[in-house]
């Protein structure tokens, strides 16, 4: 039997990470938890992608260390739409707040105003 | 020096041992030198403010009479035993976890910061010894692990639930992001110059001909002229990143009532304290590193051998260390601390254009000088100076742009004290109200 | 006796992904911002040091600056300004019709996506990835070679975030 952590363990926390996040944007109504929650469901997204840019087998001909290099250049561009996402939607929530001093999602069911 | 051969080959032996043993020589000795240098500093402020300072504490009284003062050198000693044994209070409103998690949080960053510090050359048992973990990506977790300075005190304030420590809490985080980045932009000029994010490739290439003409002397990065300007940058980054004056904002005396740690006492305060001494301390190696060539003594070829010579290296290292500090120390005597539109203004206005300047000319130098191994400095140097001079002139241009519309408290930077008008500074400026916003 | 497949590397990623879970169900599960908060930047330091696991340092590295030192900083800026102003704004009341849903959902994801990606890896152990593939140098090269326009479209894609953020946080355009 072969030793080292499998793939399969890198998925597993992956997928749950996500799960959580999902459940997370479900059921929580403050603006700001359902933001991290969508941060943790980018970065289960991220973590797969690590794992499979160092397990993921490779197709024939293809280029290991192209595909390993796609992985991680999928990782930086997450990071820097999450950064964009971030600061673009905590200016929103700030706007929202300024304007109405309540930031429950359930409230904001009108788009004006 | 004959153990110093027995201790090589037992510590490529046994990696774990040696990896403990690199981690305590360069924690402990900060440990240690942390009072000293809380001493260091109140004898020095007094005596820039004519004072006099601490000098009782270890004075011994001979058999006949005579007294022997030892400068007052044990006073922080003292002052720890006293923090010590007083009463260690907790507020009742605090948020009790995060309360006690955040000292500790406040000094972690602190220590980690020195873990890819070389304070030896990469040769015989110093190789064996420093730095803590020479890892390809030095630069990048010095940049990592101080930017995790700020949760120490952005979550004491939070906890702590009082006004004046949330605020102190709010205005260290918005300035920590803003110093970031012109110290990460002022480090990465340095990168491009050297071509590695390596703590010890950066020390080994200070260590070449200066700009690569000069054939006695280092090439130390504060006497290039990218160095120095990214040496200014990232000196002044650092005040800020420590939350030294002049930009102390998030614990002002005068105005949070000591900001995040307010609501802190006895030995949790002490921890804070330390934490600040041991950030002041570590910075100072970074700085000495990356700009002053490590462990190198003077920027002199020559010299070489005698760093190298068996512990010269890390008093060399301590001294360039030391001698960070004192600076810091005097900017604290000299410096008024600055307005909080004043502080932003300097970070983002100056510092961070500075520093993008900076990194474009260095661009070019590295295109002009290192191309496949021809090197010419010359060529390198004067495309510099040319690339500098239009972009500083293109930042000079885009500043005064809006200048009209931003009217001039935004770049008013300093107050006079003599021939201008106070009322003005006042006048301009923000309110507390637009602090808590912005 | 332990299964040979327990060594020091097991261990390691063991504790560390039971790190990452417990922080991401303590985001979902703590009634207080700021405590969920602490939670993520736990969870994305633990994920940092799990991409070093990974052999990815240089990304472990930028997880930690670009995560744990920047976007969490101001999430807690955030959080922190708006207790300032009400300590209610950030309450939240019980919706059991919601967390049903939420936790049938999120089972069923799971389910789904258990058993047809993470299954067929269980056994795959060995790396194809070359030695060393998240050195900086080689990462460097190919964001600035293959994939220099998705970097180029990422850099415009920040400017457009900086300027909105900028438009949306000025009282008066």
């Amino acid at each position: 039997m072969e030793t080292g952590v499998p793939l399969g363990g890198y998925l597993a926390v992956g997928l749950m990470m996500f799960i959580v996040g999902v459940i997370g944007v479900v059921i929580r109504r403050n603006p700001i938890v359902i933001f991290m929650c969508i941060e943790l469901m980018l970065n289960a997204v991220n973590l797969t992608l690590l794992a499979f840019a160092k397990y993921g087998p490779v197709n024939q001909g293809a280029d290991p260390t192209q595909t390993a290099m796609a992985g991680q250049m999928m990782v930086i561009f997450v990071m820097a739409v999450a950064a964009a996402e971030v600061a673009v939607g905590l200016g929103i929530i700030m706007a929202i707040y300024r304007l109405r001093h309540n930031i429950d999602v359930d409230e904001m069911s009108v788009l004006r105003g | 020096m004959d153990w110093l051969k027995d201790v090589g080959p037992w510590l490529t032996d046994h990696k774990a041992a040696a990896a403990l043993i690199r981690v305590l020589i360069f924690v402990v000795p900060i440990l240690i030198l942390v009072p000293g240098l809380i001493w260091w500093e109140r004898r020095l402020l007094s005596w820039m403010q004519d004072r006099i300072g601490p000098n009782r504490v270890a004075t011994i009284t001979l058999k006949n009479g005579k007294k022997i003062r030892l400068f007052g050198l044990l006073q922080t000693l003292a002052d720890g035993l006293k923090l010590v044994f007083k009463e260690d209070i907790t507020p009742t409103a605090v948020d009790r976890l995060i309360y006690f998690m955040a000292p500790a949080l406040a000094l972690f960053p602190a220590f980690a910061i020195g873990a890819t510090l070389p304070w030896g050359p990469q040769t015989g048992t110093y190789a064996l010894l420093t730095p803590v973990a020479d890892v390809e990506i030095g630069v990048l977790y010095v940049m990592a692990i101080s930017s995790l300075g700020v949760y120490g005190i952005v979550l004491a304030g939070y906890a702590s639930n009082n006004k004046y420590s949330l605020m102190g809490g709010l205005r260290s985080s918005a300035q920590l992001i803003s110093y970031e980045l012109a110290m990460g932009m002022s480090l990465a000029s340095v990168v491009l110059a050297t071509g590695s994010l390596k703590m010890t490739e950066m020390v080994k290439f200070q260590e070449g001909p200066l700009w690569g003409v000069v054939p006695f002397m280092q090439n130390w990065f504060i006497l290039t002229p990218f160095g120095f300007i990214a040496a200014v940058i990232f000196a002044i980054c650092v005040v800020a990143e420590t939350n030294r004056t002049p930009f102390d904002l998030p614990e002002a005396e005068n105005e949070l009532i000591a900001g995040y740690h307010t609501e802190y006492s006895s030995m949790k305060f002490a921890v804070f304290f330390m934490g600040e001494y041991a950030a002041m301390f570590v910075f100072s190696g970074v700085f000495a590193t990356v700009f002053l060539g490590g462990y190198n003594i003077l920027p002199f070829t020559g010299l070489y051998a005698l760093s190298t010579a068996p512990l010269v290296a890390p008093m060399v290292f301590l001294g360039k260390c030391a001698f960070g500090i004192t600076v810091f120390i005097w900017m604290r005597a000299t410096l008024p601390r600055l307005r909080y539109d004043q502080l932003m203004s300097l970070g983002w206005r100056t510092l961070l254009p500075l520093a993008v300047a900076n990194f474009i000319g260095v661009g070019i130098w590295v295109l002009g000088s290192n191309k496949d191994g021809q090197v010419n400095p010359m060529a390198g140097m004067a495309a510099w100076f040319v690339a500098f001079a239009i972009f500083f002139g293109l930042y000079v241009a885009i500043k005064n742009v809006g200048k009209e519309r931003l009217g001039t408290a935004l770049d008013k930077r300093t107050i006079d004290l003599v021939s201008g008008d106070p009322a003005e500074a006042i006048l301009f400026a923000v309110e507390p109200k637009e602090l808590v916003e912005a | 006796m332990m299964p040979e497949w327990v060594d020091g590397r097991t261990i390691m990623f063991a504790m560390l992904a039971g790190l990452a879970g417990a922080t991401a169900i303590g985001v979902v599960a703590f009634g207080n911002a700021v405590r969920s908060a602490l939670c993520l930047v736990l969870n994305f330091f633990t994920l940092a040091l799990l991409y070093f696991t990974l052999d990815a340092e240089m990304l472990g590295v930028t997880q930690v600056i670009v995560y744990t030192g920047a976007i969490m900083v101001l999430f807690l800026f955030v959080i922190m300004l708006l207790n300032l102003g009400s300590p209610a704004a950030l309450e939240e009341k019980p919706d059991y019709i919601k967390k049903a849903l939420g936790f049938i959902f999120g089972g069923a994801l799971f389910g789904v996506v258990a058993s047809q990606v993470v299954l067929p890896f269980v056994e795959t152990r060995q790396a194809f990835a070359p030695e060393r593939y998240g050195a900086p140098q080689g990462m460097g090269k190919a964001l600035f070679t293959t994939y220099v326009w998705p970097f180029e479209m990422a850099s415009i894609l920040l400017v457009i975030g900086i300027v909105g953020s900028i438009l949306l946080a000025k009282r008066k355009v």
